[in-house]
């Protein structure tokens, strides 16, 4: 048994929420530049310049990227072989307490649907547990804003509607959202499972590697199509028009029940804020 | 182009036009969900609303030397029909980001006032116009309390005229 201290998992979540707020991935950043190039109408190159401007300014670390510095997501993964002692759930949230407020964010959390006062801490974390084998904790953590969360969605699909019912569910999804959630986007998908399972499986594809490649072909394929289709509809960066609406479509899935085909459509910001860390 | 210097007169309201772009300087205010919800009943507001701009942002905690934190817009169509009553008092410009229902588009042509955007997650470079902010109302709200924020060169695009054109709809491919 490997022992942890559960100190080491607070500063690890502390460094990491500060790191995603003020620095934008490199892989993000390129496609957001190939998009630049490809624009034609001026209005949305002008768009896709300011947002590539703010990343330049956000790095030197005294303004984040954005104003919502978002809900922080943990997609927690404990090795059957390690041990701690203590509570590491409160272990994340103290390292999500910390780095709230000596990075300078926004504290977005409130405490119930109705009096919506604020917890000021930005806790708690949405954290997701699975226990896998080995002696390491790795923890994906992301800063999820409120405006692209608002446009997601689950839908109980019939299994005879099949690729064009998923098809045409995530289109009429991105057309109807327009501007609201801040394309371009990173269409995060879940298929299969069932209710709950497939808003799980989205929100873990939109923490996939924006240049991997799904191992399914099938899903491939519709990764793909969808990435080509979403980009056609013409909502453009900010909803302004133009050929950028979606920088990438990921598809994770699951077996699901016979009656079944559920599908949830996570949708991300461009302001795409993650990371990994391991202990 | 077009510059833009506040209180806004109904002659500035004419001269924009869908997809053009526009740079404020003056002041401004701040405002999202909850601090519509109590303007709405506020006998005697701290700002005069008639000819005033409203900014649908709550920023991050500002540091010591910087006159505001990330300052980027929310998204507008949360305040469609919270905006309604403050338009009818002369309310004339509202920014923020995303379409908003045909409802609010029709209400606010009625009004003589215009909708504005300006870049989504671009907090930090919009941040860099902001002069000077001071809370006004509401601190109990934290960064959803109303500011008042000095602005020097504020950029957004129009993006719904009183002549009915619509930037969500007008450059679709």
């Amino acid at each position: 048994m490997r022992q942890i201290n559960l100190e080491d998992i607070t500063k690890l979540v502390k460094k990491a929420v500060i790191k995603i707020n003020y620095h934008l991935d490199k892989s993000l950043v390129s496609l957001i530049r190939k998009a630049k190039e490809n624009e034609t109408l001026e209005l949305s190159k002008s768009i896709l310049s300011d947002i590539l401007e703010n990343y330049e300014i956000a790095k030197e670390g005294n303004i984040p990227l954005c104003q919502d510095t978002g809900v922080v997501v943990v997609l927690l993964e404990i090795g059957n072989n390690v041990h701690f002692d203590g509570n590491i759930y409160e272990a994340i949230n103290e390292g999500v307490r910390q780095g709230y407020h000596e990075g300078y964010l926004r504290k977005s959390m409130v405490n119930h649907p109705f009096d919506r006062i604020n917890t000021q801490d930005n806790t708690p974390a949405i954290i997701h547990t699975k226990i896998v084998q080995g002696n390491k904790i790795i923890m994906k953590i992301a800063a999820k804003g409120g405006g692209s969360e608002n446009m997601s969605k689950v839908t109980m699909l019939t299994p005879t509607e099949g690729i064009q019912g998923v098809k045409k569910l995530v289109l009429d999804t991105i057309f109807n959202a327009g501007g609201r959630p801040c394309p371009p986007l990173i269409v995060g998908i879940g298929i299969g499972g069932n209710f709950e399972k497939s808003a799980i499986l989205a929100k873990e594809a939109i923490f996939r590697d924006l240049d991997d490649s799904n191992e399914d072909e099938i899903i491939k394929k519709l990764e793909d199509d969808l990435y080509k289709e979403i980009n056609a509809l013409g909502v453009g960066p900010m909803g302004v028009g133009g050929k950028t609406t979606c920088l990438a479509v990921k598809i994770n899935y699951h077996p699901m029940h016979i009656a079944s085909l559920p599908v949830a459509i996570n949708i991300q910001c461009h302001s795409s804020r993650h990371t990994e860390v391991e202990l | 182009m077009i510059r833009l210097n506040t209180p806004i007169k109904d002659q500035d309201i004419k001269n924009l036009k869908v997809g053009e772009k526009v740079l404020i300087s003056g002041t401004i205010y701040t405002a999202r969900d909850q601090a519509h919800s109590r303007l709405l009943n506020e006998s005697n507001p701290a700002f005069e609303i008639k000819g005033s701009i409203i900014y649908y942002v709550g920023p991050t905690p500002k540091r010591d030397n910087f006159p505001i934190g990330s300052s980027g817009p929310t998204s507008s169509y949360r305040m469609d029909k919270l905006a309604v009553p403050l338009m009818e008092q002369g309310l004339k410009i509202m920014i923020g980001k995303g379409n908003r229902s045909e409802e609010f588009r029709q209400e606010m042509i009625k009004n003589n006032a215009v909708y504005l955007i300006t870049t989504g997650g671009a907090g930090a470079l919009i941040s860099s116009k902001i002069l000077k902010s001071k809370l006004i109302m509401y601190e109990d709200l934290g960064a959803e309390a109303i500011y008042q924020l000095e602005v020097k060169d504020f950029p957004c695009f129009v993006a719904y005229d009183i002549y009915g054109n619509d930037i969500f709809k007008d450059n679709l491919l």
